[in-house]
């Protein structure tokens, strides 16, 4: 008898981290799109076995921060025709759309570029919430991996203005109605309080933690421990995500460092920690260095903080912000086209080309200081790969950047190409440790999916969403990961050697924590009083969302 | 009379509402064939209100308006306006210099008198 | 592929004479995009459009259902499967086919005419391109330094606007987001205010200006740079300043002092740039003032976008080709160049040999060697009214108003997204159904199964 819907994977190399399983030779059935116990009757026959003998086989990956979708993104493809005409292009074919790439890929590049890669699940880092639906429309054309985003709150005026009257109950019934309004799955602070200086005077930022932030006086410090708090209360699978005051500065790694004292046990993420773990002072080149022992060492000894690096390519990109001063800086650094936007009672934006240049001193040693931390966080469980795509390099740069991680005779080849006195500032060169597939399965899927809340991901036991990437061994694990066997996404075939098979659409994931309703009424009377739109056309309704795939609160 | 004017087609409220009302009811049509005049240029060249008159383009592209005395101090002397629509439009080149957009204000036109108002021909 | 969106507010049937009141419906008129307009419809029409502008009524008043078949082919009323028919026969057969206009009509159907586009290997291009392409362009040359329109209302205490004319093409453009709001940090609305008007002739607008600043036609360029110069402290030659432009030295300088003296800054600038001589040099000049403007204070600038949805266009086919206007797909993949496959161009160049419009009247708005080659194409027109436009083409669909018959999602003119609440149903199918309905012809026809 064969059922129609069985698919068999049969006899791979199973990497299953979250299980315990590493590298035993085993069987998965799937059955609508999950894992599923094989059979009992054995007269029942897969429709499709997949001969993976010999193969590696993982569950899907997890991008846990990337910029795919919303206004910024789109204005920065809007920006940048000029890195698209040449290169590679992504024609149209009977199954899928064409689309364009360059730093920042259009819809469809992008959904068939992260899956063509093995990745079935990844996370917009920053979408202002006057900007969700269109994120929301973005991500219905968005195919071949499921998708949710992180909801600005750093510099939203309610939450400053809660923290400054002191009203913890009111913050915490804003942060979950905001994230039921926009359909967003975290909060993401983004240079607290820096943003909201910038929209009101020149040059504008926070220096600091303790730095007053003008008409609302409360601090950095204020906004991170207050959000964190409310986030811990609501129950949120992924409480808050930290892009830290000072962003790119040198001696910025105190701040970091502050940050995470400030989170005061709760849970919290602190993203692309590369981009915050300099030393030296004053924007002076000659004193840059990197301080990720420090860091590491605080993260190794406190299991609530979780990392992802933000490493840095060399190559051309566009960097992307909700951190409106900071575009402003790179954006007299280097002088190019700059993009700034002032979203309303929430956030900033600022976007610019960028290029890392390998005999560039400050970035060879961004470069270095983004593998340091992928080595020196000793549980693999709390640190994520990933580029802040296209911040530090294009999210394509992963099977590069597992090569480095794998293979230490690589790494210092390419160290060797930079300033050789990048070597003083930091201890890249020094370190011997490579990485094992498991840990590369967990800092690249198992990792995330933890780190997320996500019980259905990152892992293949039953039950879990049959997203499944098939590798084939390669000693170059760059050749190996960049050219994935085969990709199951929900259960369906979407990938075979790099080739869209299926197009399919995918899932928004989003949480819908419960909140005071008595206290909406307090913010309507906020959000009418100084809102460009009205109170019931701001809120995302279902209808937006292709699929909705609701995370459970704690 | 063969005079060098400028031309600035653009938005109007009745040519805004016309299109609303629709683009072959009177409100539009009017809208969209008047041709407004600065005053001194009206008594310069001894032309009236309702005055039919002929604009040239650069290659020569032809349309006829009817004219009409621009408000106050709404127009120098040597601007012609009408509401942005089919008759300004016609004027315009089939070059857009390679930015996908003819110019479409800023035209250099001539003006000649057809007809006077009220002279049946 | 399904949108869901355009389903969600589809309006309930009229119960006739009964009053019906919409609250919070959007205009869809201009860019401003209001979205707080109150209806009361009655028998499947408006009769009343509280808080509209004198534009928005006459949009709401006037698109009642329109008593004309809703697919008419070679000029003969046909049925809807027969159009939808022959629309992809023509899309399919031709070489060069383009897709045009776009701003009227909601995201949800952009997104399907973007995908036929694809299919059929065609270009698409909107009505953006004949009116801020060029500030397009601009930014892909020197960026933009913009904002929400409610952060003008909240903070934009020096307001300014270059060859934009919002009281005939935006009426609640003052009122609602840039001269009279009490913001935030404006409490005396107005008051605290200083608007400048710089402009070739003394529009309606004028009146609302503290600083009119007459310049000759055809010198904004010179203008703009004489501020760029001037924001910069360099030396200038206050007689060629005021031969170039026509206006006083002392006269920008002041300006110059009033722009760095004042805290929140703001230019809308209008097609006053983008159409006359130097386009996108305009546009790009204004940018670029406005960048160099942040050295001193915050600035911003922003376009004053016309159509109600030209701005969701403009995003949609972004996401979806990487450009914003102007996209070919000849070789199976998006290539962007404005004055090639710009629909001025591809119609005037005589290279389309079949077409689509969408909601825009090229027949009356191009050039006359443009309109010459539309004529002489086979093309699809969708259009709520019959226009020049819709009379010319081979196949014709009358289709239901968005915003009015429709649901769907239009962008405001600063990018916010904002939903549509219809009030009354139309027997005309919506642009996106037709659209739906001739994607799934094509792709039958190409053996499309994506």
């Amino acid at each position: 008898m064969t059922s129609p819907d069985y698919i068999k994977i049969s006899q791979g190399i199973v990497h299953d981290p979250l299980n315990g399983i590493d590298g035993q030779v085993k069987d998965l059935w799937i059955l609508d799109g999950k894992i599923v116990a094989a059979p009992t009757e054995p007269s029942v026959r897969p429709a499709r076995t997949i001969d993976a003998g010999g193969l590696i086989v993982m569950p899907g990956g997890i991008d846990m921060h990337c910029h795919i979708a919303g206004p910024k993104v789109n204005v920065a493809r809007k920006m940048r025709p000029e890195e698209k005409r040449r290169g590679e292009q992504m024609p149209r074919t009977n199954i899928a759309h064409s689309g364009s790439l360059g730093s920042v890929p259009s819809t469809f590049a992008t959904g068939y570029k992260y899956a063509a890669l093995g990745y079935t699940t990844a996370f917009d880092a920053a979408i202002p919430p006057l900007g969700a639906r269109h994120a929301h429309e973005e991500f219905e054309d968005t195919p071949c991996i499921d998708k949710g985003f992180y909801v600005l709150m750093g510099n939203n005026h309610y939450v400053m203005q809660c923290l400054m009257k002191n009203e913890p109950q009111k913050l915490k019934a804003f942060v979950g109605w905001l994230l039921n309004s926009t359909k967003g799955f975290a909060p993401k602070l983004v240079n607290p309080g820096g943003v909201e200086v910038w929209k009101s005077k020149q040059a504008g930022n926070v220096s600091g933690l303790d730095s007053l932030v003008d008409h609302f006086n409360v601090t950095p410090r204020q906004i991170i421990s207050g959000v964190a708090q409310a986030a811990a209360e609501l129950g949120l699978p992924h409480p808050v995500h930290i892009h830290c005051n000072n962003l790119g500065m040198p001696g910025n790694w105190e701040t970091t460092l502050e940050t995470m004292r400030t989170l005061e046990g709760h849970r919290g993420h602190i993203t692309h920690i590369q981009f915050h773990s300099y030393g030296g002072g004053d924007g002076d080149e000659n004193t840059f260095n990197s301080k990720v022992i420090p860091l590491a060492e605080y993260v190794n000894s406190h299991p609530n903080i979780t990392i992802d690096v933000g490493q840095v390519l060399f190559g051309e990109t566009t960097s992307m912000t909700g951190d409106g001063p900071l575009g402003y800086f790179l954006s007299k650094v280097y002088g190019g086209k700059w993009f700034s936007s002032d979203t309303e009672m929430e956030s900033g934006c600022g976007i610019t080309p960028i290029k890392y240049r390998n005999k560039s001193l400050v970035h060879s040693l961004q470069w270095a200081i983004g593998l340091e931390w992928y080595l020196l966080v000793n549980d693999p469980w709390r640190v994520v790969m990933s580029t802040d795509h296209p911040n530090g390099g294009s999210f394509l740069a992963y099977p590069q950047i597992i090569r480095f991680l794998m293979d230490r005779t690589y790494r210092r080849d390419i160290l060797k190409t930079c300033p050789p006195e990048i070597r003083h500032r930091s201890t890249l060169w020094e370190i011997e440790r490579e990485y094992t597939l498991n840990e590369i399965a967990i800092i690249t899927r198992a990792g995330p999916a933890k780190i997320l809340g996500l019980k259905n991901k990152g892992h293949l036991g039953l039950g879990a969403d049959a997203d499944i990437t098939i590798y084939t061994p390669h000693d170059n694990k760059e050749i190996m990961f960049e050219m994935p066997r085969l990709v199951i996404k929900s259960g369906r075939v979407i990938v075979e050697n790099s080739e869209i098979r299926e197009s399919l659409i995918g899932k928004t994931l989003h949480v819908q924590p419960n909140y005071d309703h008595e206290l909406e009424s307090d913010i309507q009377e906020w959000f009418e009083k100084y809102y460009s739109i009205r109170w019931s056309n701001y809120p995302v309704d279902l209808s937006y969302l292709y699929e909705s795939s609701v995370i459970p609160t704690l | 009379m063969l005079e060098k004017f400028i031309l600035i087609p653009g938005r109007t409220t009745d040519q805004g509402c016309g299109v609303s009302e629709g683009k072959f009811g009177d409100r539009y049509q009017n809208a969209v064939r008047a041709l407004q005049v600065a005053p001194g240029d009206m008594s310069k060249l001894g032309l009236s209100e309702g005055d039919r008159v002929r604009l040239t383009g650069e290659e020569g592209q032809t349309v006829e308006v009817c004219i009409t005395t621009a408000k106050k101090d709404e127009l120098p002397e040597g601007l012609l306006f009408i509401a942005y629509g089919d008759i300004s439009s016609r004027l315009m080149t089939g070059d857009t210099h390679g930015s996908g957009m003819p110019t479409s204000k800023g035209m250099e036109v001539t003006m000649e008198l057809v007809q006077k108002v009220g002279v049946i021909q | 592929m399904t949108i869901a969106a355009t389903q969600v507010y589809a309006p309930k049937p009229s119960i006739p004479g009964e009053l019906k009141v919409i609250q919070d419906a959007t205009c869809t008129f201009c860019g401003c995009v209001c979205d707080d307009i109150e209806l009361t419809v009655k028998d499947d029409h408006i009769i009343e459009a509280k808080r509209a502008c004198v534009l928005g009524k006459a949009w709401f008043l006037n698109h009642s259902v329109e008593d004309r078949p809703s697919c008419t082919v070679d000029g003969q009323p046909a049925t809807l499967d027969e159009g939808y028919d022959r629309a992809a026969q023509i899309l399919t057969r031709g070489k060069y086919p383009i897709v045009y206009g776009l701003s009227d009509s909601p995201c949800e159907a952009q997104r399907v005419a973007v995908s036929i586009v694809d299919w059929i290997k065609g270009t698409i291009d909107t009505t953006t391109s004949v009116c801020h392409g060029p500030s397009g362009m601009a930014f892909q040359g020197v960026g933009e330094v913009t904002c929400s329109l409610g952060e003008v209302a909240n903070r934009g205490d020096m307001i300014m606007f270059w060859g934009s004319n919002p009281a005939e093409s935006h009426p609640r453009h003052f009122t609602k987001y840039s001269l009279m709001p009490k913001g935030m940090f404006l409490p005396n609305g107005r008051k605290d205010r200083t608007c400048v008007i710089v402009d070739v002739r003394r529009t309606k607008s004028a009146k609302a200006a503290d600083i009119f600043i007459q310049i000759k036609p055809k010198k904004d360029f010179e203008a703009l740079w004489t501020l760029r110069a001037l924001a910069k402290g360099i030396d200038l030659d206050p007689d060629l300043v005021q031969r170039e432009t026509g206006v006083e030295f002392s006269v920008w300088s002041d300006l110059m002092e009033r722009m760095k003296a004042c805290k929140f800054g703001v230019i809308f600038f209008g097609m006053g740039l983008t159409m006359t001589r130097g386009k996108h040099a305009n546009s790009e000049a204004l940018l670029a003032l406005t960048r160099d403007m942040n050295a001193h204070t915050r600035f911003v600038a922003k376009p004053n976008r016309g159509h109600g949805n030209v701005t969701g266009a403009d995003n949609v086919v972004s996401w979806r080709t990487g450009y914003p206007f102007g996209v070919n797909h000849s070789r199976g993949y998006p290539r962007f160049n404005p004055g090639e496959y710009t629909t001025s161009d591809t119609l005037a160049n005589r290279e389309a040999d079949c077409g689509m419009t969408i909601a825009c009247d090229p027949m009356a708005n191009f050039s006359q060697p443009a309109r010459e080659h539309l004529a002489s194409i086979p093309f699809i027109a969708l259009d709520t009214k019959e226009t020049p436009t819709t009379r010319a083409a081979t196949v014709a669909f009358t289709v239901a108003t968005y915003g009015i018959n429709t649901g769907g999602t239009v962008y405001r003119m600063d990018d916010v997204p904002i939903p549509l609440r219809p009030a009354f149903p139309s027997p005309h199918p919506s642009d996106y159904d037709v659209l739906s309905a001739i994607e799934v012809r094509v792709k039958k026809i190409l053996g499309v199964t994506g």
